[in-house]
């Protein structure tokens, strides 16, 4: 018996091994590059020393996140992070639907593509271009708005890069505007699926266009758009690190609606040194965003269990 | 109703137009200024129709050697990262698309599992620079974006599950085929889609990428297009903060020469892509939903 249990393994062994060796260098780079640094967590229980290294560092215990949570700081970057990413969730959403509607009901395949393309493209060009592009706009002496809109109306120009009232709308403008192509992809590929046999039917009923778009197409977008805010919940702690560094471009004065917690943990790191808290703001970032994506995927599964993640 | 339905449709394309109209024109702006002659930036500032034309700009920046090596390494680094990405990528996606691969669980766990959890900045800068040293070496471009995390090979694993008939396996192994060859030529055939949306990904996330370069190269040597364009923003921010103060447009590019610099930084992906449009957009209905 045992015998035979053996000789069934030297088989699978012998008829499976090349498999593991093909697996090899992406499991060591994702030893490396993933499992590594969650270790390095630890350092945001330390009193970080350079000479002694994240792992031989003197412990502090939770000083750390007492220090974080004590200033001002913790609160302003947890409330942006997640109600940008509110504001964001609903607004795409919304966006996207729309656009993929529209997109959907263009008879003419090229001109469908010519618009596909064109509103893609502010998808795929960086971050650093597109913190140009709005700086072409709103530059204090030499943007576009002062200069070419608010001057000649007689308005006074405004220094954008430092009154924090605008950047809400900004902010929110430069993510709708750079991702709105990308994200009514997935909606257009659940509109394109649905049976026209339903619309046609309805149409010979007498419903109207609105009646077609209320009762048919949003009912059968229904499990997309809930597994899309779901998993879009579970990211809720993580914001678009480029996003909130390059637009406003690091001015000083924004901090207060623009710093979101990707933000600080950078800037602990690199200029205030302080590392300490940079960590503890990682660890509590890393550790509520990985109980949300279970929270949210838990959710997916009592709503359509198909599109669960695992 | 006939009436009504020409209504709709005028209605729906002036939303589609005005929407490609403000995708565009923060673009045609950047175009239009790396194109205006700087006394009239400096007069009239940002338009869309400036006073004077002039190509200044792309003669300087053109004379100068620099953009040359951001773009030789921009182009070094994405083909290098990609290649390498794709190559690994694969090969750890098609053993866990094989339903009898002993232990595949397990090993999909640990793929996965990178796609729930993650160290942060913090803990993998300390590695990378400390235990690694990338810190101002080209691998501090190639390493840390190889792969981000479990995603891609995830999406490919799916692929091959669904789109290799397990008859084609079967068939070379009767032949007598290695699997290393197999893969080579069984597998690699018939998923030249996926490899293009995968690599397309890559390409687009190693050409994109500044951080890396904010993150671990201080050697002005050492940049490509984005980082020299992120370096150049830091500048003009400077430059925005003594503006009332006299400026030094000597010290740095003149502002039509960062807007070229940037038009540079966009333009090969903006012209590639179009091309691969296809395979973009398939690649993000695969993954965006389902994990």
């Amino acid at each position: 018996m045992n015998n035979t249990k053996t000789k069934n393994l030297m088989q699978k062994i012998k008829r499976y091994w090349p498999f593991y060796i093909m697996m090899l260098p992406g499991l060591i780079y994702l030893f490396i590059n993933n499992y590594i640094p969650m270790t390095g967590l630890i350092l945001a229980f330390e009193k970080y020393q350079v000479a002694s290294g994240i792992y031989k560092s003197p412990k502090c215990g939770l000083d750390n996140f007492k220090f974080l949570f004590q200033t001002k700081d913790a609160w302003i970057i947890t409330r942006n992070t997640l109600l940008y990413n509110i504001v964001f969730i609903l607004l795409g959403n919304f966006l996207a639907i729309v656009v993929a509607n529209f997109l959907n009901e263009v008879k003419r395949d090229v001109t469908k593509k010519v618009y596909q393309t064109v509103i893609l493209l502010p998808y795929i060009v960086s971050i650093v271009v597109v913190a140009f592009l709005a700086n072409a706009f709103l530059a204090g002496d030499t943007g576009f708005i002062n200069n070419h809109i608010l001057i000649p109306l007689g308005l006074q120009p405004v220094q954008f890069y430092r009154e924090t009232k605008y950047w809400p709308f900004i902010l929110t403008f430069v993510s709708l505007w750079k991702s709105v192509g990308y994200s009514c992809i997935i909606y257009l590929a659940s509109i394109a699926g649905i049976d026209p046999g339903l619309y046609e039917a309805a149409a010979l009923d007498g419903a109207t266009r609105w009646q077609r778009f209320v009762q048919i197409t949003m009912p059968c977008l229904k499990s997309t758009i809930i597994t899309l805010f779901i998993l879009a919940i579970g990211k809720i702690f993580y914001s678009d690190f480029g996003l909130f560094y390059q637009v406003p471009m690091q001015s000083g004065s924004l901090f207060p609606v623009t710093q979101t917690i990707d933000t600080y943990v950078f800037y602990g790191l690199t200029k205030n040194n302080n590392i300490g808290m940079s960590a503890a703001a990682g660890f509590y970032q890393s550790l509520v965003g990985f109980v949300l994506v279970l929270l949210s995927n838990l959710l997916v599964r009592k709503a359509s269990e198909e599109n669960a993640m695992f | 109703m006939v009436e009504n339905k020409k209504g709709y449709t005028i209605f729906l394309h002036t939303f589609m137009i005005i929407l490609c109209v403000l995708c565009l024109l923060p673009f045609i702006l950047l175009i239009v200024v790396s194109l205006s002659s700087e006394s009239s930036l400096l007069t009239e500032g940002y338009s869309f129709f400036p006073k004077e034309f002039s190509l200044a700009a792309y003669e300087y920046l053109f004379a100068s050697p620099t953009i040359y090596k951001a773009y030789g390494l921009s182009i070094l680094v994405t083909a290098v990262g990609t290649a390498v990405s794709i190559a690994v990528t694969t090969l750890i996606a098609y053993p866990l698309s094989i339903k009898e691969l002993p232990g595949r669980k397990f090993f999909n766990f640990i793929v996965f599992f990178t796609m729930l959890f993650s160290g942060g900045l913090v803990p993998g800068y300390m590695m990378w620079t400390q235990t690694f040293h990338i810190k101002n070496t080209i691998w501090a471009y190639i390493l840390p974006n190889l792969i981000a995390n479990g995603f891609s090979i995830m999406i490919m694993r799916s692929y091959f599950m669904t789109n290799i008939p397990k008859e084609l396996l079967e068939s070379a192994r009767v032949d007598g085929a290695s699997e290393f060859v197999t893969l080579w030529k069984v597998v690699l055939p018939v998923s030249l889609p996926i490899m293009a949306t995968i690599g397309l990904m890559s390409g687009m996330a190693y050409w994109n990428d500044w951080s890396n370069g904010l993150y671990y190269v201080t050697d002005k040597k050492l940049n490509t297009v984005q980082v020299f364009l992120n370096n150049m923003l830091m500048n003009a921010q400077q430059l925005d903060k003594v503006s009332g103060a006299g400026l030094d447009m000597n010290a740095l590019p003149s502002t039509a020469v960062r807007m070229a610099v940037a038009v540079a930084g966009a333009l090969p992906l903006m012209c590639v892509y179009p091309f691969f449009q296809k395979y973009f957009v398939k690649g993000m209905t695969l993954g965006a939903v389902k994990g």
